[in-house]
């Protein structure tokens, strides 16, 4: 039983990585209904800048805000140059220029930062948590950003002008462009949201995971994984989901000895598949209505 | 009295298929005009070429201003509230954020808006029971009731609706027609109302127009259209 | 009803021609498309005659592509399902092959019709979770597949198969692929003839199948799918089957690949090798299976695009006579290389914007530009 308990706390700090990554997922699902497979590396990318500002010898609390601030602009702007000229385009369109952008991320981190690994600092300290043996400083850290970054989305949906009309766009364009919404304008500024909130995610994941250019695709696909258990229209939802695919995650590499550690990507590939076919809406997610 | 919305050779089109074939109507200030039309004339054309929800050439004055080459979402900003073929509510959000929604063109004054709110309120007091409910829970009278609400809620100079009668037991749809009535006389709203229901239509309205596969084929006072004979036989029924 | 609305209503549908069905693909023996077929054919039979070595081998793994190309556009061209995760079934061809030939004695040409049909098994069972996907769902599905794909090969429980991380190396007897029947060719032009016929097959029966009873449902279902349920066509069996039979095709590139390479390792079926194919249907033509060919050349040559470019600059910039002003040529192409992905995303997106029906859209639009020019 100790043993047990001891692998859902661990559990819950490595999904605290995965919980960020399935905020940033949801987002751009609420915004454009699509799954971005370049976030990620867009992510990734944010991380770097904040690893570059603060290699030139800025303090965190400025290089973190100041990258937080580019990858919103940078989102945005992907938004309007990338994707307005095939807003109407077919489905298959939307995912090849998704890997393009994961294939030019990709490339120019390699090609700006090269392909070695670079370790970055935790702002929070290394070392237990309040002398707790099963929780670190960053992942106590990283659990309190994920959840304050949760409150603040919350209360923007539900509390602000901008976050009311964004709602709006997301569940019925059409008629918000009635109301006098740019509805383009929100699409672009929660592509800059979900930008801002995947650079959060990367700058808490990179000092556990090291920083190198390929070091978002395994956590990309754990944050489908547990956005898609949460429910995709559920930024809650996600962060639950998230928490949980990691408690999974560490239960099956306990319990199901080699084979469980073994094969990590797989319990993310069966839990996406089972989750879609099974209760697509998710745990917390509104039923997805097809639209026809 | 003063045309508030002059429409002049409006053409439109869904791709290949042209629906508008250069129409030419006026609506009043403080006047009800009304589009009588079957189904697939080009009514709903008509209101969607408007707002510039679909490619239209042609020209169109709104309150003395040329709007046919404004986006939607600016059309709106200046005082036009459309009400779409079925009423277009924000399904999964509340009765009061549809209504907070109404005011999005406005300047953000709290107040004020509020107050409107109130008003639609004492107006509706069935929205006021259901005001933390999802819309999409809402009935169907419920929900035109509440578009209604929401497009007051841009205190608009010309609302444009389509079909308000869609998919409404007869008496709602009476009940319906009798508030956009009191609305008009009460706020001098100028509206245009597209509508099947020719009778209703043409009591609410003081204008007509008759619309077949997109062109204007009769136009004139609410009245004197009702009493044409062939109109009668087609529209009417009697 | 009155008259005048009847015969409004009557006004557009006079000018619609009364309907008739799309004609039956005839048989002509000469049609543009089949002299076209035959010269491309005759072109490929050439290949080895007039070259050696490398070229050969470089084409060969060409139309190793151009299968896995016609396999996910039976797909996503012709059933309108999308996959990021077909280097899965490449995967499990080129598994089948490798095991088969090297734990089970098999001859290794009697492998490529097998590992079809293993990958045919696998797509159908994966189609039933698939079927309930829909857009950008299966590509979710099928992305998480393929970033599984690699981990499930090394997998220790199956190691004692698939040899683990190291893989499988084929033909260490005989060193190369053996030539049968005592044909005098060396082994790289066999194995260049050996994938030619089994292309050409694949792709004619292809072309069957498109043209048959069931290609014409699938097509249905890509189309409208609602309409094509309505009409009676059973929409889990025939997304299954075109599952089945483009996973089925991609099997089969997958073993004609481990013969090619000699060599199966789980680390060359990624993801990426996933997206390699999609953009190899991409610009050859969703929906067009003749344009496989041009996205196996799209496949084998997009890699190396970064090299490619530092030709064409260097080239520019000796016409335009500045090439003193550019890096030293290797530490530009180096530069050039460590940038391929940057270049290969953009020409994505470019062929997105301005050619999204790929080099099939092309050339039928400037067919049609030729055709309206002599009329």
């Amino acid at each position: 039983m100790e043993l047990f308990l001891q692998q859902v706390v661990s559990g819950i700090s490595t999904g605290a990585i995965y919980a960020c990554m399935a905020l940033s997922v949801v987002m751009i699902y609420q915004a454009i209904h699509h799954l971005n497979f370049a976030q990620g590396e867009m992510a990734m990318f944010s991380t770097y800048i904040a690893w570059q500002m603060m290699a030139w010898g800025f303090a965190w609390w400025i290089a973190f805000p100041v990258t937080i601030i580019v990858s919103f602009m940078g989102g945005f702007a992907i938004e309007r140059v990338v994707f307005k000229p095939i807003q109407n385009a077919p489905v298959l369109s939307h995912i090849v220029v998704f890997i393009a952008l994961f294939s030019i991320f990709n490339s120019l981190a390699g090609f700006i930062w090269d392909f070695t690994i670079k370790s970055v600092a935790s702002p929070f300290g290394e070392g237990p948590f309040m002398g707790s043996t099963l929780l670190g400083k960053h992942q106590a850290g990283m659990i309190a950003v994920t959840i304050l970054m949760l409150v603040m989305l919350w209360a923007f949906f539900q509390f602000t002008r901008v976050g009311l009309a964004m709602r709006a766009a997301a569940v019925n364009p059409e008629s918000a462009r009635l109301v006098g919404i740019r509805v383009e304008t929100m699409t672009a500024l929660g592509w800059g949201m979900a930008s801002a909130i995947g650079a959060v995610a990367g700058i808490l994941i990179a000092p556990v995971v090291f920083l190198e250019p390929n070091m978002m695709l395994s956590i990309l696909l754990y944050g489908f994984a547990g956005a898609v258990l949460g429910g995709l229209t559920s930024p809650l939802g996600a962060v639950i989901g998230g928490f949980l695919v990691g408690i999974v995650e560490n239960l099956a590499g306990t319990y199901l000895g080699g084979i469980g550690a073994e094969l990590k990507l797989s319990i993310a590939l069966a839990l996406i598949i089972i989750v879609l076919v099974v209760k697509p809406e998710g745990l917390f997610g509104r039923k997805i209505v097809q639209r026809v | 009295m003063s045309a508030i919305l002059k429409v002049e050779n409006l053409e439109a089109s869904y791709g290949e298929l042209r629906v508008l074939r250069g129409i030419n109507f006026e609506v009043e200030r403080g006047g009800v005009t009304t589009l009588l039309g079957a189904n697939g004339a080009g009514k709903s054309t008509t209101l969607r070429a408007l707002c510039g929800m679909i490619q239209r050439s042609g020209k169109i004055m709104f309150d003395d201003r040329d709007v046919s080459r404004m986006p939607t979402e600016d059309i709106v900003r200046i005082g036009v509230a459309h009400i779409p073929e079925g009423r277009g509510t924000f399904s999964t959000l509340t009765t009061e954020e549809n209504l907070h929604l109404g005011a999005m063109a406005r300047p953000n004054k709290k107040d004020e808006i509020e107050s409107d709110i109130r008003k639609c309120f004492e107006f509706f007091p069935r929205l006021q029971e259901r005001r933390n409910q999802q819309a999409g829970t809402l009935s169907g009278g419920e929900q035109q009731m509440l578009a209604i609400a929401r497009a007051l809620m841009l205190r608009p100079k010309l609302m444009l609706l389509d079909e308000p009668s869609f998919g409404l037991a007869p008496l709602v749809t009476r009940q319906i027609f009798d508030i956009l009535a009191d609305l008009n006389k009460e706020t001098g709203t100028s509206m245009l109302v597209v509508e099947q229901n020719a009778s209703l239509a043409l009591e609410l309205a003081d204008h007509a127009y008759l619309i077949e596969t997109g062109s204007i084929v009769m136009s004139g006072e609410a009245d004197a259209i009702r009493e044409d004979e062939s109109v009668r036989a087609s529209y009417l029924g009697y | 009803m009155t008259q005048t609305v009847h015969t409004n209503a009557q006004a557009p549908s006079a000018s619609v021609p009364p309907y008739q069905p799309a004609p039956a693909p005839q048989a002509k023996l000469l049609s543009l498309g089949n002299i076209v077929s035959l010269l491309v054919l005759a072109l490929l039979i050439a290949i080895p005659i007039f070259s050696e070595g490398f070229f050969v081998f470089q084409m060969t793994q060409m139309l190793v592509y151009a299968t896995a190309v016609l396999g996910l556009n039976l797909l996503t061209g012709i059933n309108g399902q999308f996959s990021l995760g077909h280097s899965a079934f490449y995967a499990i061809g080129a598994y089948t092959c490798a095991i088969l030939v090297e734990l089970g004695g098999v001859n290794y040409m009697l492998t490529i019709p097998i590992a079809g049909v293993v990958a045919f098994v696998f797509g159908f069972l994966f189609a039933f979770p698939a079927l309930r996907l829909e857009g950008i769902y299966l590509a979710l599905a099928t992305f998480a597949l393929a970033v599984a794909t690699p981990q499930l090969l090394k997998l220790n429980a199956i190691s004692d198969w698939t040899g683990g991380v190291q893989g499988i190396v084929m033909f260490q007897e005989t060193f190369d692929v053996p030539v049968p029947f005592g044909l005098p060719m060396d082994p790289g032009t066999w194995t260049f003839y050996l994938t030619l016929f089994v292309f050409a097959v694949v792709y004619v029966l292809a072309l069957a199948l498109v043209r048959s009873r069931t290609g014409r449902a699938m097509m249905a279902i890509r189309d409208n799918p609602i309409a094509a349920r309505s009409m009676g066509i059973s929409l889990p069996y025939y997304k299954a089957t075109a599952f089945g039979v483009s996973a089925l095709v991609t099997g089969i590139a997958g073993a004609l690949n481990a013969i090619v390479i000699k060599f199966v390792a789980p680390d060359s079926f990624t993801f990426i090798f996933a997206v390699l194919i999609l953009v190899g249907m991409v610009i050859g033509g969703v929906g067009w299976l003749q344009g496989c060919l041009i996205g196996g050349l799209a496949m084998l040559y997009f890699p190396n695009i970064a090299e490619v470019f530092d030709d064409i600059v260097l080239w520019v910039a000796n016409i335009g006579g500045f090439a003193d002003a550019l890096p030293s040529g290797n530490e530009m192409q180096q530069q050039f290389i460590r940038l391929s992905g940057v270049i290969y995303g953009v020409i994505l997106v470019l062929i997105i914007y301005l050619a999204p029906s790929g080099a099939g859209g092309l050339l039928r639009a400037i067919a049609g530009r030729i055709k309206r020019l002599l009329s």
